[in-house]
């Protein structure tokens, strides 16, 4: 029970309250928070269609790709409020942070690039069929396709670790630079640098969930040559 | 040259070089960026998607640097 977990849950309790806020009475005509949601999901799904190309397959892959984006923005937002790092508790000996924010522990990000990794294979499974999917990483046709499925497979390997890292390695260095700015000048320095973290928070869940929706792409459009990512 | 100054000179060499060439490479993708739009400002909004990527993967790898540099100085 680390103090990121704790972090966790408390997104995971306004996210669920959110949810269960806006999904309460939708109206035809929409109040204020249904419309602010129908909003940003409009335009999650453009950006989504511009990509993948079709309306159905955006709406078909929009849960994960959403649940990504909103998850990990929620915990980096919620990562700089008040308190957060701040307040101390016990720990044994030492004195440790009871909030700290959820993506500066590599077990989050990690998790969460896993995820990604996995579901994308498998949603590439389902749209092409599961032989052809692991025939791109175990194509005995010949010696040279060999060699290319076995750099595709640590191409997928490479992606777990450089999308875990990427959002750790911000989140984390963002951390130790508000703690260090903080420490040596509490009053209005730290302006910039919050302002910093904030534009960094949410530029790391779009790119995260940017790259999830770009390699959904990539293992769904149909088999036919070696397609390169021409989705732009 | 004993070892805890050479650690210190690790680290200090390790983010220094880590971080000049994705610097480099940032400045680089955003000037094309620009010209690219202006060139076509109609196409400005995929050109935005685009280069908001590409300067992620630069970053990233200041990132990785980051944290090697991290790791030698806190854990041995």
């Amino acid at each position: 029970m680390t103090n990121s977990l704790f972090l966790t849950f408390f997104v995971c309790i306004i996210l669920l309250t959110l949810t269960y806020l806006i999904g309460r009475n939708i109206k035809i005509i929409p109040g204020k928070l249904q419309s602010f949601a129908e909003m940003a999901m409009e335009m999650l799904l453009g950006l989504m269609e511009s990509t993948l190309g079709s309306r159905e397959k955006a709406e078909k892959y929009f849960p994960l790709v959403a649940t990504i984006f909103i998850f990990i923005m929620t915990s980096n937002l919620l990562g700089i409020f008040p308190g957060v790092g701040s307040l101390m508790a016990e720990h044994g000996h030492t004195e440790v942070p009871l909030f700290r924010s959820p993506a500066a522990d590599l077990n989050f990000t990690l998790a969460f690039a896993v995820i990604s990794v996995l579901v994308t294979n498998i949603l590439g499974m389902a749209a092409i069929g599961t032989f052809n999917q692991l025939g791109k990483y175990f194509n005995f046709s010949s010696p040279i396709n060999f060699f290319i499925g076995i750099l595709e497979l640590v191409s997928e390997l490479a992606k777990i670790i450089s999308l875990s890292f990427r959002l750790f390695g911000n989140v984390f260095a963002g951390e130790v630079l508000l703690t260090i700015i903080s420490f040596l000048a509490p009053y209005f320095i730290p302006l910039p640098f919050l302002f910093l973290e904030l534009f960094v928070g949410m530029i790391q869940a779009f790119i995260f969930a940017m790259i999830t929706l770009v390699s959904i792409s990539l293992h769904t459009t149909a088999h036919g040559e070696h397609e390169h990512a021409e989705a732009h | 040259m004993d070892a805890e100054s050479i650690k210190a000179l690790a680290v200090a060499g390790t983010i220094v070089l880590g971080a000049i060439f994705p610097a480099v490479s940032i400045g680089w993708i955003g000037s094309s960026a620009l010209k690219a739009i202006g060139r076509n400002p109609e196409a400005a909004s995929k050109v935005q998607t685009m280069a908001i990527l590409a300067i992620a993967f630069a970053e990233a790898i200041a990132i990785y640097a980051l944290v090697i540099a991290l790791i030698i100085k806190f854990v041995a």
